[in-house]
């Protein structure tokens, strides 16, 4: 077999975190070789419903979890591989998650890690996929409120769409770059329910305006925007972990106090567009092409723009 | 779905120590391969399923070119397919085989 002509890392070429697999995500994210798997491929827990309908199955489901170290601290990590019936929640895939969360309930790591890659519930098994959110948003609340920081990262394909936006949006922090979306009625679900002249699914750069991490971040719905590399994501997990708020009634009151105030504040706003004008942003039309460093002196210049009202 | 298996005898055991390896996504057009030392040293088997009927030829050329390419003795692999065309499956392969002699 012949030598590789030109070794990626050699060159100090990074890896993109939109186009890395779920297992290369965690590979870059946990220091190097603290990743130990539970319930992996080679168990074969699989999808005990696609073949009725004929469909293929993966062995991890589509969804990898297990422990690891974060530049020490110990932590549980799940990951979601988009590219497997777009990151879909089935029973399996869903299981998985939760156990990893109540594991953590019982062993208090450091943080968890949730990498979303998902386009919601897998249809083929709905009522379990369903039921597997309601009992992560659950789990997640209980962890919080135990003090352990749930941090979601967002920069895959498929985004944190449906139960994954519902998820997402019960993190301690979330980290999003701008390839990631995040939301809860994807794109063609608009259209098809309300038609293209309310929104169209086609317009990528209306979608990423509505839906994308730089919108997300401008409006307070996540807390940092992270170049589309593996280690851009490792460090603002790592900052993020250590400023995740507290989970209690003052927080509680403050988000349904921000929430109001957005309503109030954007409520009429016909495009993302005229929201960033609204929050001082001299030249709305020019944030989808800033560098994620102009674009977080921006955010400096705006005032706060922090907050946990998703 | 269709399930098809293969037993192949080597002439040697694939070098390296690596107890399990995986490679590849079910995506369109993309497969996982999963390789587990887990046979006698001169013994290899594939098992396949694949939603894709009727290619049970082609599988049998790609896996028979993979096993004289690499002599993959004491592997077990298995496959879940995504409809992947056989230069895909045979680079899967191959990669798989690259992983395990870690």
């Amino acid at each position: 077999m012949s030598e590789r002509i030109v070794d990626p890392a050699a060159k100090g070429w990074a890896t993109s975190w939109y186009e890395a697999s779920a297992r290369s995500r965690i590979d870059g994210l946990l220091d190097a070789g603290s990743f130990r798997e539970v319930i992996g491929p080679e168990q074969r827990q699989m999808s005990p419903h696609l073949p009725l309908f004929d469909l293929p199955r993966a062995f991890d489901d589509g969804m990898i979890v297990g422990s690891g170290r974060l530049e020490g601290k110990a932590v549980l990590v799940a990951a979601q591989e988009g590219r497997f019936m777009g990151g879909a929640f089935g029973e399996v895939h869903g299981a998985k998650l939760v156990g990893l969360l109540r594991a953590a309930l019982v062993l208090k790591p450091d943080a968890v890690l949730i990498l979303f890659d998902t386009g919601g519930v897998r249809l083929q098994e709905a009522n379990a996929g369903e039921t597997a959110i309601a009992e992560v948003m659950r789990a997640i609340t209980q962890l919080r409120a135990a003090g352990v920081p749930v941090i979601g990262l967002i920069g895959g394909r498929a985004g944190a769409y449906g139960g994954g936006g519902l998820i997402a949006a019960t993190c301690s922090r979330l980290v999003v770059s701008e390839g990631g979306r995040i939301s809860v009625s994807g794109p063609e679900v608009i259209e098809t329910n309300k038609g293209a002249e309310e929104f169209d699914s086609r317009d990528r750069a209306l979608v990423w305006r509505t839906m994308g991490g730089k919108h997300r971040r401008l409006i307070g719905g996540a807390d940092a925007v992270a170049d589309d590399t593996v280690q851009a994501f490792r460090q603002a997990a790592l900052d993020l972990i250590s400023r995740a708020p507290p989970f209690d009634l003052a927080t509680m009151e403050a988000e349904q106090k921000r929430l109001e105030e957005r309503l109030t504040r954007f409520g009429d706003c016909r495009d993302a567009t005229e929201i960033w004008g609204r929050l001082g942003v001299n030249d709305p039309d020019a944030v989808p092409a800033l560098t994620t460093a102009d674009f977080d002196a921006l955010l400096a210049s705006l005032g706060e723009t922090t907050h946990d009202a998703r | 779905m269709e399930k098809l298996s293969f037993r192949h005898t080597t002439s040697r055991a694939l070098p390296g120590a690596k107890a399990q390896a995986i490679t590849g996504v079910v995506a369109s057009g993309n497969l996982e391969v999963l390789l587990e030392r887990a046979l006698a040293p001169t013994e290899c088997t594939v098992e396949i399923e694949t939603p894709i009927r009727g290619y049970g030829e082609v599988w049998a050329a790609v896996v028979a070119d993979f096993v004289a390419r690499s002599q993959p003795g004491g592997l077990r692999i298995t496959i879940n397919d995504g409809g992947a065309r056989p230069d895909t499956v045979s680079l899967r392969l191959l990669q798989g085989a690259r992983l395990m002699e870690v």
